[in-house]
């Protein structure tokens, strides 16, 4: 049974940083670019399940700390020439208030 | 709507100025392209290895018409331009076809030249540039026998082997009596010769064509000293001829070649021209490498990055006859101001020829063995002062160990399933396999593909020699101007000394002033600036965490399964029972899964969670220990043995000089991770000699050693001075790493960095230059103040906590 959970505020993350949320599944990090854009990505790198909440977020990516694989933050997908995609999930921001649907 | 692109010329160099582009702006332009062959883009330096048989057309093809039709471009071919109309901007094709431009770019290759002597208008007269020639040249192989190649250059020798190859009977004709004359010093052209002889071409050396003689069909060939020989097939190679009518019609200043500026644009600044019909700076090149280069730049201004500017290249040569290995690079004759090293082995057919000029190479021949060409060409376009390595320069790479571990075997003799990079697990097939089925043409493009190379970079050198022999030719070398990364045309150097000339404080500043091409950089640039901008503004810079590694974000080790280690400083690797009980206390309360001694002289913690980070630093703290910055890009340890404390044969206190320096230094930043022994005696038990700096106790003071590395590359120090003094021994110490923090290259180990710049210029720098080693030491010590805070510490304190703890838990 999948629901919006609020899970904070948008200043709780740094600009260019990620945050985590545990549930249940594993760890969901979010993220905040650049731009305010705020995304969520199962925390588990689709090459060899680094952390990605710890990587350096540029632009629309995340790079994983463990091999340096590029992540794209929206999809979830790794950057050519790399292949794999981990899992994505949808959030919604209302009046700087984060809330993801899990 | 979209500015018109049109492109004239379906060759190597304006294709790729197009795929430069469409990276950096795809959407930017409507894209139309004019070509006069029937073909897509071939790759026009494999067409000799077509003519001998070893390839196909449909291999050497880069881009097939669906590559066109992904990209939305507009593809003439067969379709020759007649006239170009700068009024109206328009091109005229012949048969009518018009296209209108915004931008032009002139990329129409060269001819082969064809001397005016009588009956060069024969059937059976040729030149060997496209694919046309080739299959002129292969018909003739096919009905007649006799065939005369007119020059013994580069082309004209390709073209005679492959005719050989084919069957015919070949003679080269050459004008003067070296072949290669342009490459070749006379020694190399002989043993060239006599090579090509054994595999049965004839040469008539020193011999002026003056007519060709036939009725419709060329049959004699006539020279200026009265000898006449059968001829059925005539190839002229005695060079290329930039093709510039279309240009010059047009009213676009040309002389030899289109005459372009840095940026690659004509005298009408909407018209632009790359490849071999440009000439910049005087010279037209008619090698691969360089036009990729004016391709890049080209694209760069057409995607109006306005960043890009083409200052030239230098070139180097391999000739492309299988069995026969030949390399020449830059200056190969010897004049008043440079010294030779050769090298000869009759016997194997082996020659070396190294010219030198103030201690760097300025060019190289080599025949027989060539593995070492792409080595001594970096060095050379590098500029490295080789002084140190100069009496082993001509055995290679492999004696001076600075390749790697696969080092001891001949590229081409590797087996496919040879592992070249061990950290990813790449064979020689694999790498070789990507170069051919994708069309690589650089170390940059293989990294990406098969990874090689990609992780600790020690097998690069072999990975280009690879490169080197499966492309064959003039592979294009990594260019001698390196960005940072993809975000910037600028390099290290540049950056660096944009962010002091102009007062740059920060990242925004220095990425909105060097105009950035992404919004904000990369996982390689971001670290790199904000390295840049500490060391440049110590105490005023404030650090940005979010351009800081995990690691030197937490101050904590990453490990494989998310999970981080610690390690406390002990100081000079000295510790004592409280320490090491409460370090034990700590591993109890934390149930720390995993201990060890690290090869730092230290005592790694594994298996914590980040969370737990802050709170067992508080413990480690109340027990008097602080960050060992076993993580940074920093000062690690100072590893020492006992010394005169204890040991009979120790003749200084090793562990007393160990923690000073320790002292001195630890929590600077530097350029990558520093690493620093002190042993009490020459029996050198810490290991300092393959360290950053290594300090050697000898009776009569301290011995100081530099550049040392024992990692990827092995490689022992260069000793720099000796000293009397303890306080002599920190000023050297703090000088050094100052001169390293300064101008090396973030992450650049102390080794390549010396190597680069010379153990010369670090002399110069700290010993002749007595106001500059004290100048340098002073800053040390003065970014030292802004340096030397405990990172537990203050997170104990609640910085950045933000870090350690999970936004919410679901559970």
């Amino acid at each position: 049974m999948s629901d919006w959970i609020e899970i904070g505020h948008i200043e709780d993350i740094p600009r260019l940083g990620s945050r985590v949320v545990k549930t249940k599944e594993g760890d969901i990090a979010i993220f905040r670019t650049g731009q305010d854009k705020i995304h969520a990505l199962l925390d588990r790198c689709p090459h060899k399940g680094g952390p990605l909440s710890q990587g350096i977020v540029h632009g629309d990516q995340v790079t994983c700390p463990l091999h340096d694989w590029k992540i794209q933050l929206a999809s979830g997908e790794a950057l050519a020439p790399d292949e794999g995609c981990t899992r994505s999930y949808r959030v919604r921001i209302k009046e700087g208030t984060i809330f993801l649907m899990v | 709507m979209k500015e018109k692109l049109v492109l004239i010329g379906n060759g190597m160099a304006g294709i790729r100025t197009l795929e430069e582009l469409l990276k950096l702006a795809p959407e930017m332009y409507e894209i139309t392209v004019f070509g006069d062959e029937p073909y897509g883009n071939y790759n026009r330096i494999m067409l000799s290895p077509v003519l001998a048989a070893e390839k196909t057309i449909d291999d050497i093809i880069l881009n097939d018409r669906q590559w066109y039709t992904n990209n939305d471009i507009t593809l003439h071919t067969g379709k020759r331009i007649t006239r170009i109309n700068r009024g109206c901007r328009t091109v005229t094709a012949e048969g009518g076809t018009e296209a209108a431009y915004d931008r032009l770019i002139i990329s129409t290759g060269s001819s082969p030249f064809i001397l005016p002597i009588p009956g060069a208008e024969l059937e059976g007269v040729i030149g060997f540039r496209d694919i046309q020639d080739v299959g002129e040249m292969l018909d003739a192989a096919s009905k007649y026998k006799k065939a005369v190649v007119i020059g013994g250059g580069l082309l004209g020798l390709e073209a005679a082997d492959g005719l050989l190859k084919q069957g015919m009977d070949v003679t080269v004709v050459h004008l003067v009596e070296t072949l290669m004359e342009q490459q070749l010093d006379s020694a190399a052209g002989a043993l060239l010769k006599s090579a090509l002889e054994v595999r049965g071409l004839k040469f008539l050396m020193e011999h002026k064509t003056e007519a060709l003689l036939g009725d419709k069909r060329v049959q004699q060939i006539c020279f200026s000293n009265g000898l006449q020989i059968p001829a059925d097939l005539v190839v002229m190679a005695v060079g290329i001829r930039p093709n510039i009518e279309l240009a010059e019609s047009a009213g676009i200043h040309s002389e030899r070649g289109i005459v372009v500026n840095d940026t690659m644009q004509s005298y009408d600044p909407r018209i632009y021209a790359v490849g071999e019909c440009a000439q910049h700076r005087n010279i037209t090149y008619g090698l691969v490498a360089p036009l990729f280069e004016q391709a890049k730049v080209c694209a760069n201004q057409l995607a109006q990055l306005g960043i890009g500017y083409y200052r030239g290249s230098t070139t180097s040569t391999k000739l492309k006859v299988s069995g026969i290995d030949l390399f020449s690079a830059g200056e190969f004759q010897k004049s008043d101001d440079t010294e030779e090293l050769l090298y000869q082995d009759p016997g194997r057919g082996i020659y070396k020829k190294i010219v030198l000029r103030n201690g760097r190479i300025v060019g190289s021949v080599l025949y027989g063995d060539t593995i070492d060409g792409p080595w001594y060409f970096q060095l050379m376009r590098d500029r490295i002062d080789i002084t140190e390595m100069r009496e082993r320069l001509l055995f290679g790479q492999v004696s001076v160990g600075d390749s790697g571990h696969s080092a001891t075997d001949h590229i081409a003799s590797m087996p496919d399933d040879a592992e070249v990079c061990g950290c990813n697990g790449v064979c020689k097939g694999d790498i070789v396999n990507a170069i051919i089925d994708k069309g690589l043409f650089t170390l940059d493009e293989v990294k990406l593909h098969t990874k090689a190379a990609a992780s600790c970079g020690s097998c690069a050198g072999v990975v280009e020699q690879i490169l080197a022999s499966t492309v064959g030719a003039d592979f294009a070398v990594s260019p001698a101007k390196k960005p940072i990364c993809g975000c910037t045309e600028y390099t290290h150097d540049e950056v660096r000394s944009t962010i002091t000339k102009y007062e740059l404080k920060d990242i925004r500043a220095v990425m909105d002033f060097m105009e950035w091409k992404t919004p904000d950089g990369c996982n390689k640039c971001r670290p790199a600036l904000n390295y840049y901008l500490l060391c440049a503004w110590p105490g005023a810079y404030i650090d940005d965490s979010r351009s800081r590694f995990i690691n030197e974000r937490v101050h904590a080790n990453i490990q494989k399964d998310g999970s981080y280690s610690v390690i406390p400083q002990m100081m000079g690797g000295m510790t004592n029972a409280a320490e090491l009980r409460a370090i034990a206390d700590i591993a109890d309360k934390y149930s720390v899964p995993e201990m060890k001694v690290t090869g730092g002289q230290r005592i790694d913690l594994f298996g914590l969670k980040k969370e737990q980070l802050p709170e067992i630093w508080a413990d480690l703290n109340a027990a008097g220990m602080t960050s060992g910055y076993a993580y940074g890009k920093s000062l690690r340890t100072v590893k020492s043995c006992i010394g005169n404390r204890w040991c009979r044969f120790g003749t200084q206190d090793s562990v007393g000089m160990a923690v000073a320096l320790e002292k001195l230094s630890w929590g600077s930043w530097m350029p990558h991770k520093f690493k620093m022994a002190v042993s009490g005696c020459p029996r050198n038990c810490a290991e300092a000699t393959i360290k950053d700096l290594g300090v050697v106790g000898i009776d009569s003071g301290w011995e100081l050693h530099i550049g040392g590395n024992g990692g990827v590359k092995v490689r022992a120090t260069d000793l720099l001075c000796k000293v009397q003094t303890e306080d002599e021994v920190l000023e050297y110490a703090a000088a050094f790493m100052q001169l390293y923090r300064e101008e090396a290259h973030y992450l650049d180990r102390t080794a390549p960095w010396i190597e680069r710049v010379g153990l010369t210029y670090i002399k110069q720098r700290l010993i002749e230059d007595n106001e500059s080693r004290k100048g340098l030491a002073e800053r040390f010590c003065r970014s030292q103040k802004h340096a030397q805070i405990d990172p537990w510490k203050e997170r104990v304190e609640g910085k950045e906590a933000y870090e350690f703890t999970p936004m919410i838990e679901m559970v």
